[in-house]
């Protein structure tokens, strides 16, 4: 779906129509309300709306799956948070004496952003992306995927497309949701691997003996990195990029400081096994954003919602058929059919058919 | 009747059998009674402890020679236990036994727990110190009296069976620095879960499968410190609720308040220099006066005309704290956001609010203080778009090198501060940029707060003079209103003029540590 479909003025037409007829809330309740296990767990959880011309509510509970319906038919919110379970119902926050009102719980969550990407992908910047690019997220997902399962025992992961540069990763299981804020940092700060911001050009140095961890997040990257950095991305085909890729093997600068040619050679071989694996790192390691995964209760955008700015819904991702996942082919809010992504043999067919789904909803717009 | 009792079994127990052991883990509070000039002495002591195990963990490397050296001689100086493998009873020349150097250390830190229990920063500023002091405590036991504290301590923890321990060898190798092939055979791997080791995880310093660590004996000291620090945090909890019945006694209510405000230091949060600085004088005062990070941030900001999170609060809350007023503070973000992609509209919606919960207009209108060097070293440090944190701390030396030269730094003052940044002595670096910047020899302070570097600045530049006076009144106020709790317990029979002497003697010390 070309971005150029979708008309971010047509949401107070459109959010009415999927909040009332596609918002899957029995499910969405379902996966919230996790069994009933324990009390009051659905009740206690903030959500925060973002309304029209970003108006922002923070604290809103509720006591059912219907009273959820009835407030965001009501609310026709642009953009759905999830926050924490509290200690208390979010709404009534102002009531609690301050200081007893604690988040308690929560997912353990992990926010992958295309624009932290931006000093290593040459085709798109910023909250652009492409297909080119879209591999990082790709990579991203199959590394810590297989991180939070194997080496934190974590089974329950649930990863949803952002609906715009991006993935979420919501992890489940009630040991996750019981973390401390200090072991979610912990946990972060195990799967973060680049380090340092704009004024640190070598983001990833690795120490011997490499972690098995590292060792299977490389073994990922090998896969994906001929075919995406060399072909998609061409780092060593414009001089621009390749005098990046260059200052990072750092050799020219150490042998200034090393005039010995045996020395110097050893530097050389140096390059063939450690820097080839920082620099692939460096390239293709997911960037995490560690502030939103510490946090019990910072809030993350609930999957279905919509993304305002282009129109698409957060919809969950795959793994089985993670590759096949295509940003630009989740169904939007201006096509009035069943949330299910469609081929891409039938992305003609579908052009078509958001033209009449347009039309035919502009229709019923008029009746409500 | 039930008192006499206690009395008599503390009586009954001899010192040397209460305190047999090097190190405790603090179980059981001291049931005898000591004087207030004990009470005061043991818990000044120990913050003083407490405050070198802080400065010394940002100048050194945990567990490094010199860290030990540091925290050694800090002990040996304020007369706690420091060399704890030498288990004997003679008098050292400094005059207190071991046991009863251990008596103190025993005294003093349940003191501190009642003064630090209040409020989740004290709590959490008091239990890094002491996990901290209890790292390098543990670690200088011998093996077998490490043996011996987690027998008497009742702390057991699952070991890995040959079998397992075969089959993860390469595994356990890889991930365990330190652990060599021969001896992974007869070692003990200790497995659980990774919520009790979270250091060792941070650090990817452990083998972890499945959601359990494997860790090899010599890193015991992890599971231990998370004991610990799981324990002292639940007493202090504890201890916060019977705390009103200890401030009602009111010869310790104002000493306890008092201890608990030492940590702090100044914070720069003074609200009495506001609106002595005009907008247009940023620009040359950043050059001027600014440490590095905040004139790199300015610098960001008015390349970028956009700063991330990280740097609007490191640099707002600095430019709050050299005395911008929340509207200058509004106009100031608000021109600068307003020449980039952000739109006036924008602003007002999705940045003023944060610049007014800064000044603690929103939310939970909490007051917030300008970020120390400790902080913007330490927590949150930049990732990709950021241009936060220190430059001393997050910069390439190779850019750091070429910023300096930019700067019009001399090229043996350009060394002299990377071989401080190569050494990890980020704010020793800073105060050689001070002093190379500002043409003196020696300065007189040490340097632990941007905002002070501004200040001292100023004050070089003879500028600040309003500045300076503001800040010493302030200084003043504050030191009354010592005198005054010093007052208090002059009253008391049993003070000494001695103990008011040192109360005010430990202003200075955390002033200027």
């Amino acid at each position: 779906m070309p971005l150029s479909d979708y008309d971010p003025a047509s949401l107070p037409d459109l959010l009415p129509l999927y909040y009332r007829r596609l918002f899957p809330f029995s499910q969405y309740y379902r996966w919230l309300n996790y069994g009933g296990v324990q009390k009051n767990y659905f009740q206690n959880r903030e959500f925060s709306f973002t309304l029209k011309d970003d108006i922002y509510v923070r604290y809103q509970s509720f006591s059912s799956q219907i009273e959820l319906e009835k407030e965001m038919q009501k609310m026709n919110p642009y953009k759905i948070d999830i926050g924490a379970i509290y200690s208390h119902r979010p709404n009534q926050h102002n009531t609690v004496k301050s200081g007893s009102f604690q988040a308690l719980e929560k997912e353990l969550v992990f926010d992958i952003d295309m624009t932290d990407y931006d000093d290593v992908r040459s085709c798109c910047s910023a909250a652009d992306i492409c297909s080119k690019c879209w591999t990082l997220m790709t990579i991203a997902i199959r590394i810590l995927d297989r991180a939070l399962r194997e080496d934190f025992g974590f089974k329950h992961l649930l990863w949803v497309y952002s609906g715009r540069r991006g993935v979420h990763c919501w992890v489940c299981d009630e040991a996750a949701r019981k973390l401390t804020v200090a072991a979610r940092s912990a946990v972060a700060e195990y799967l973060s691997l680049i380090k340092g911001g704009e004024e640190t050009m070598k983001k990833v140095v690795l120490m011997d003996p490499i972690h098995p961890f590292i060792r299977a997040s490389l073994a990922v990257v090998n896969k994906y990195f001929l075919r995406y950095a060399l072909q998609d991305q061409d780092i060593l085909g414009q001089k621009e990029s390749v005098e990046k890729v260059l200052a990072l093997t750092e050799l020219q600068q150490h042998f200034l400081n090393e005039k010995k040619p045996e020395k110097r050679w050893e530097m050389v071989l140096d390059q063939a096994s450690r820097k080839r694996k920082e620099i692939m790192l460096q390239y293709c390691y997911p960037r995490l954003d560690v502030n939103v995964s510490k946090g019990v209760n910072h809030l993350l955008k609930s999957p279905f919602s919509v993304h305002p700015k282009t129109g698409r819904i957060s919809v969950p991702i795959d793994i089985g058929n993670l590759d096949a996942f295509d940003p630009f082919a989740v169904p939007t809010i201006s096509l009035d059919r069943p949330m299910e992504a469609e081929d891409e043999e039938n992305a003609e067919e579908t052009k078509e058919n958001d033209k009449d789904a347009a039309d035919r909803r502009k229709i019923r717009g008029d009746e409500v | 009747m039930q008192f006499s009792e206690r009395r008599k079994r503390v009586g009954s127990r001899p010192q040397a059998e209460l305190y047999g052991q090097p190190l405790q883990f603090y179980g059981q509070p001291p049931l005898e009674n000591i004087s207030l000039t004990e009470f005061e002495t043991f818990a000044v002591d120990r913050l003083k402890l407490l405050k070198t195990v802080e400065n010394v963990g940002v100048s050194y490397l945990k567990g490094s020679p010199q860290y030990v050296k540091k925290l050694v001689a800090e002990s040996k100086n304020l007369n706690f236990p420091y060399r704890l493998e030498a288990n004997d009873d003679r008098k050292c020349q400094s005059g207190l036994s071991e046991p009863d150097k251990r008596r103190k250390d025993h005294i003093s830190h349940f003191i501190l727990r009642l003064a630090y229990c209040q409020t989740e920063d004290l709590r959490r500023w008091f239990i890094q110190q002491e996990v901290d002091l209890f790292r390098y405590r543990f670690n200088d036991l011998s093996p077998k009296q490490k043996l011996e504290f987690l027998h008497r301590n009742n702390l057991q923890y699952d070991t890995i069976g040959i079998e397992e321990k075969k089959a993860l060898k390469d595994k356990l190798l890889n991930s365990s620095p330190g652990v060599s092939g021969i001896t992974v055979e007869d070692q003990d791997f200790y497995k659980v879960p990774f919520q009790d080791a979270l250091d060792l995880v941070r650090t990817r310093k452990v083998y972890l499968k499945a959601g359990y660590v494997y860790i090899p004996h010599q890193e015991i000291v992890t599971i231990v410190l998370n004991d610990f620090r799981t324990r002292l945090s639940k007493a202090l909890a504890l201890t916060a609720r019977s705390l009103p019945a200890v401030h009602s006694d009111e010869r310790l209510q104002p000493l306890l308040n008092h201890l608990s405000h030492a940590y702090v230091g100044q914070d720069y949060s003074i609200q009495k220099n506001v609106g002595k600085i005009s907008l247009e004088q940023i620009d040359s005062l950043s050059g001027k006066s600014y440490p590095l990070c905040m004139r790199h941030l300015h610098q960001a900001l008015r390349e970028n005309h956009h700063l991330r999170h990280g740097g609007r609060m490191q640099y707002g809350l600095f430019l709050k704290g050299i005395g911008l007023s929340l509207e200058q503070a509004l106009q100031f973000w608000r021109s600068e956001f307003i020449r980039g992609k952000v739109d006036a509209d924008k602003f007002d919606k999705a940045y003023a609010y944060s610049i007014r919960h800064m000044f603690g207009k929103e939310g939970k209108r909490t007051d917030y203080t300008p970020y120390n060097c400790m902080k913007v070293i330490l927590s949150n440090p930049p990732s990709q778009g950021d241009y936060h944190g220190c430059p001393f701390r997050h910069s390439d030396p190779e850019l750091l090198k070429q910023k300096l030269q930019f700067y019009k730094v001399s090229p043996s003052g350009i060394n002299q501060i990377l071989e401080l940044v190569k050494g990890m002595h980020y704010q020793l670096a800073c105060q050689k940029y001070f002093e190379l910047t500002h043409n003196i020899e020696d300065t007189t302070f040490s340097l632990n707060h941007p905002n002070q570097y501004f200040l001292e600045s100023q004050k070089v530049f003879g500028g600040g003079r309003d500045l300076k006076r503001e800040m010493d009144a302030t200084q003043k106020a504050k030191e009354n209103s010592v005198v005054k709790a010093s007052n208090v317990k002059q009253e008391l029979p049993t003070n000494g003029p001695e103990n008011v002497a040192e109360m005010e003697d430990l202003d200075s010390i955390f002033q200027e540590p």
